[in-house]
């Protein structure tokens, strides 16, 4: 027997079991997202993908299809909300693009371009956050880090090493290195480490090619997130 | 020709790379001198501001000249845009909110590389630099914003004239960046 419930009024086919996110990714249908990866457990936590599911808003990612469900992906209600969570998660870090490499190829810009943000809106916290520059590969700007925990999950599920974690709660939380001396040099991270290449900001970056693709010529500088898909499925030419 | 829109502009704490970008509109310019009048600006070398119907802001807010003259821009327009990566978010410059002004001061009057008689200038005729770099709307309601660093020169065109026909402004994918 196929299951169905209605996303943005269209009929959709499902798997019980499948999230909102899954679901509409096996349709083909785009739902904006920072922290899902479908290579690591939902985590729910950049609430980027909220999707109206009756009178409530929900994270598409962590919520299972039902049956019959109606789901709102795309009004302008949905898109305001996405916006203003992105708005605060610009306004509480230091994400400068122009001097960042990562711009063009940033996930979260290209979140930021596809829900129409044009400004912060919210005052900037401009938090002091030192970067870390002590691994001989890659770099560490705390600034741009937008707690999604993938690489705390992809280092602790797929390399097997827990090199990240998240310490302190609400605006206090930030990103600790498990290193004698807190240092990215001192840990055990490396390159060829999954938790190297998941970061969907500038926060994890390579060293020595920062300006190998002119901007202009990069991943989103032409087309939209939604055409292009993730940076999961063009990591060889970003990093 | 008084009844033109009138449009004035200035450059805050920004390189003046988006009113070069304004200029990059190439020979559209006279389209442009067609549809407003401008009022102080760069371009003209005006220096007061009068009643102006469109106010565009190069840059942040870095001192105290600055918080003065966007104040004057904002009492005088009736539509006020912040244009630029520096006037929406603060921008390079605000890379230096990372340190204290004594920091960044000491760095570079006193201890940077290759300072030669060092020390902080303290002429009363230099405008005081604030604590950190601000983007303008923490300092006064901002009408609307054109992201960029800087805005392309069709992203400024397109904005200019569909607000000047009346238009609900929409811009293609490719002219909202933040680089």
């Amino acid at each position: 027997m196929s299951h169905s419930f209605t996303l943005d009024g269209q009929e959709t086919a499902f798997v019980p079991g499948q999230t909102i996110m899954e679901a509409a990714q096996a349709a083909g249908v785009y739902i904006p997202h920072l922290c899902h990866n479908p290579d690591y457990a939902p985590h729910g936590s950049c609430r980027v993908c909220l999707v109206g599911v009756g009178r409530r808003q929900v994270s598409a990612c962590t919520t299972r299809v039902m049956e019959g469900m109606e789901v709102d992906n795309a009004s302008e209600s949905v898109q305001a909300n996405r916006r203003a969570v992105l708005q605060m998660l610009f306004a509480e870090g230091n994400h400068i693009c122009p001097a960042c490499e990562r711009s063009g190829n940033c996930q979260l810009q290209a979140v930021a371009y596809y829900t129409g943000m044009l400004a912060p809106h919210y005052p900037p916290f401009f938090p002091r956050r030192p970067v870390d520059a002590s691994h001989p590969d890659f770099i560490i700007d705390f600034g741009r880090c937008i707690l999604c925990e993938l690489c705390v999950r992809a280092s602790r599920d797929h390399d097997g090493k827990r090199v990240f974690a998240i310490s302190g709660r609400g605006l206090a939380s930030h990103l600790v290195i498990d290193s004698p001396s807190g240092l990215l040099g001192d840990s055990c991270f490396a390159a060829a480490d999954r938790a190297a290449h998941v970061c969907p900001t500038g926060a994890i970056l390579p060293k020595h090619k920062g300006f190998e693709r002119p901007i202009g010529e990069r991943l989103y500088d032409r087309e939209p997130i939604s055409k292009v898909g993730d940076l999961r499925a063009h990591e060889d030419e970003v990093d | 020709m008084t009844d033109k829109p009138r449009v004035a502009t200035t450059s805050l704490c920004g390189c003046f790379g988006c009113h070069m970008s304004l200029l990059d509109i190439d020979e559209r310019i006279l389209q442009l001198v067609q549809l407003v009048r401008f009022d102080r600006t760069p371009l003209t070398d005006i220096k007061t501001i009068g009643e102006c119907d469109l106010g565009l802001i190069e840059g942040g807010v870095a001192n105290a000249e600055n918080v003065e003259v966007l104040r004057e821009f904002r009492r005088h327009c009736k539509v006020l845009v912040a244009v630029g990566a520096c006037a929406v978010n603060g921008g390079i410059p605000a890379m230096r909110n990372q340190f204290t002004l004594k920091e960044c001061l000491e760095e570079s009057y006193v201890g940077g590389v290759g300072v030669h008689n060092p020390g902080i200038p303290n002429d009363p005729e230099i405008p005081l630099l604030l604590n950190q770099v601000h983007p303008i709307h923490e300092v006064v309601k901002v009408d609307y914003f054109l992201p960029g660093c800087p805005p392309s020169a069709d992203t400024l065109w397109t904005f200019l004239t569909e607000l000047l026909a009346g238009q609900p402004i929409a811009f293609p994918y490719t002219q909202i960046h933040y680089d």
